[in-house]
């Protein structure tokens, strides 16, 4: 798919019309298109996304980062957006950096974020300032370290 | 660091004055918990002011496993997400991995990859039907379900050779051609479970007892159920006709004729109407591939390199012989990139997300399962209400544990 065609998704091309601030950069994939948004951005678009009349992704269907150890910035933290009404689907992207991950919890706009934002902390070890509730959610309380971060060895630390 | 337990609402007022709630643990061993669920509840008397979830006694580091196997070796691990509906998860993580690579699979594959999740989906709801109403004190039903939930279990076996953990889908079609005579006894077990189910709905669907148990208890309103996630029946049971099946379809489900199955009760009662209503969708559909699957024709795709060779090419040619050795030593590299595929699992959207970095192995595998979004809405759902409501919310969200912890 040439660079013409990719902004031609409607919801690329509504993100740009309100705010050209917002998307950093457009991926296509297997028919499946990311937008990616820079990281202080990311509570107003998902805000706008959810609202907006003629889009309506009111439904916040996975959030989950990956780990890109040792590239910088380290962290990718992908948002599946799923709008019921329309039959359609959008991925949202920020970067986070290796050191302090830490964006907006978007559990103002989807309260669903509640429980996948815990396991990527859980799990990943990023921070989601805003959130009501920011604990442990799969591994024990007191677990040191977060196991799905690449540097994190599979059989574990003994 | 996480901070411990603390009661969240301070005082009662009683006759004698202010006084503390009672906090009551639940679980994790629990028989009306399904498997290791602890809920925290808080108590005045016997009403539930707060219902917290307790996870994670289940958790195998699936994800984490996944990064370091090739992808063919995963699909093993999916069985054991959702012990319940293993075949749904197969389909899952094989669309997503087929996605990835860009894999075209047979339609007599297809069609039998439908037939056998919307088996799945019968004898998932037949569990479900169960251990709810065992939970709520109707024993026989359960051993009824149990019955019949058997008889596709030996479905499983004749096909795949295993009862539970089958892995009988493979990516880019099927682990192995279905033996002759297979879809004589699929036959035999649809022709009878309308009936059955018929039998189900004799016992519950006007029992004075399963109704005051369950109308007006779990409400969950169809703005509360999207805002929290929710997905499958508990979604459909609050009016919200959305079914990853008909809203995208995939493996041919939009070749298919049903109905997504609503209720607008938004209550318990509604969701035992919506997977019954389910069931009977199933078996339709499930008629309907009988009819479409061609009894001959490939059962995987071909693509050297990435699909295995036949055992015949595999035995008789020095290319077959190579590509099965590669495959099952080294795995295959798909292209770097990210997809997301969701399916219409028996629970809700079950959701696999890969990226890929061009190795053989998964860079990173998430599963959005929809028991853990689900198990979410426990509180919306039990909060105000009686303490033995609480077993009814917890069977209501149709949970399965493993899935939830993964």
């Amino acid at each position: 798919m040439d660079s013409q065609e990719i902004g031609k998704h409607p919801v690329v091309q509504k993100l740009k019309s309100w705010d050209g601030q917002s998307v950093a950069d457009v991926i296509e994939f297997r028919g499946e298109t990311t937008v990616i948004v820079p990281a202080a951005q990311i509570l107003r678009v998902c805000q706008f996304l959810a609202t907006e009349s003629s889009l309506r992704f009111t439904f916040l269907s996975d959030l989950t980062p990956v780990d890109r150890f040792p590239l910088e910035p380290r962290f990718e933290l992908n948002y599946h957006l799923l709008s019921i009404e329309n039959k359609q689907r959008v991925r949202l992207r920020v970067k986070l950096p290796g050191k302090d991950p830490a964006i907006p919890s978007v559990t103002p706009v989807w309260p669903t974020a509640n429980w996948h934002e815990r396991e990527a902390f859980d799990l990943f070890g990023i921070r989601f300032p805003g959130h009501p509730d920011l604990t442990r959610i799969l591994m024990p309380d007191e677990w040191e370290g977060y196991p799905l971060r690449k540097d994190y060895p599979t059989e574990g630390i003994r | 660091m996480p901070e411990p337990y603390t009661l969240s609402h301070a005082t009662i007022e009683t006759a004698a004055g202010p006084a503390e709630p009672m906090v009551l643990n639940m679980g994790p061993q629990h028989p009306s918990t399904h498997g290791v669920l602890r809920v925290i509840l808080e108590l005045d008397g016997e009403i539930v002011l707060k219902a917290k979830p307790v996870i994670g006694y289940l958790h195998t580091g699936i994800e984490k496993s996944c990064e370091s196997k090739t992808y063919s070796q995963c699909i093993t691990l999916t069985d054991r997400i959702d012990y319940l509906a293993p075949l749904s998860n197969n389909l899952g993580f094989c669309l997503a991995a087929e996605k990835l690579i860009g894999i075209d699979v047979p339609k007599r594959a297809q069609y039998i990859r439908v037939l056998l999740t919307e088996l799945t989906r019968v004898s998932s709801h037949l569990v479900w039907l169960g251990t709810h109403a065992i939970d709520l004190g109707a024993m026989s039903v359960f051993l009824y379900c149990f019955r019949e939930r058997e008889e596709i279990m030996k479905i499983y076996e004749y096909v795949s050779g295993q009862r539970m953990m089958t892995s009988y889908f493979r990516i880019g079609g099927l682990a192995l051609e279905p033996p002759p005579g297979w879809l004589d006894k699929v036959k035999r077990v649809i022709d009878a479970m309308p009936g059955h189910i018929d039998e189900y709905e004799d016992l519950l669907t006007e029992n004075r007892i399963w109704i005051g148990r369950t109308k007006g208890i779990g409400m969950l309103s169809a703005e509360n159920a999207i805002a929290i996630g929710a997905s499958g029946p508990l979604l459909r049971a609050s009016g919200v006709a959305y079914d990853v099946r008909k809203a995208f379809p995939y493996s041919s489900y939009d070749e298919f004729d049903f109905n997504v199955q609503t209720a607008n009760g938004c209550d318990c009662y509604a969701r035992y109407q919506v997977r019954v209503a389910e069931m009977r969708e199933s078996l339709k559909i499930i008629r309907q591939a009988m009819d479409r699957i061609p009894a001959q024709g490939p059962f995987r795709a071909e693509l050297p390199g990435i699909i295995p060779p036949s055992r015949e090419e595999m035995k008789t040619s020095i290319e077959g012989l190579i590509y099965h050795f590669k495959i099952f030593t080294e795995g295959f590299a798909p292209p770097a990139g990210e997809v997301y595929q969701a399916i219409e699992s028996p629970r809700g959207e079950l959701g696999v997300f890969m990226a890929s970095d061009g190795s053989p192995r998964p860079y990173r595998v998430k599963f959005r399962t929809p028991s853990f979004i689900n198990l979410q809405s426990l509180p919306m759902l039990c909060e105000g209400r009686l303490i033995a409501d609480v077993v009814a919310c917890i069977g209501t969200t149709d949970i399965v544990l493993g899935e939830v912890d993964r």
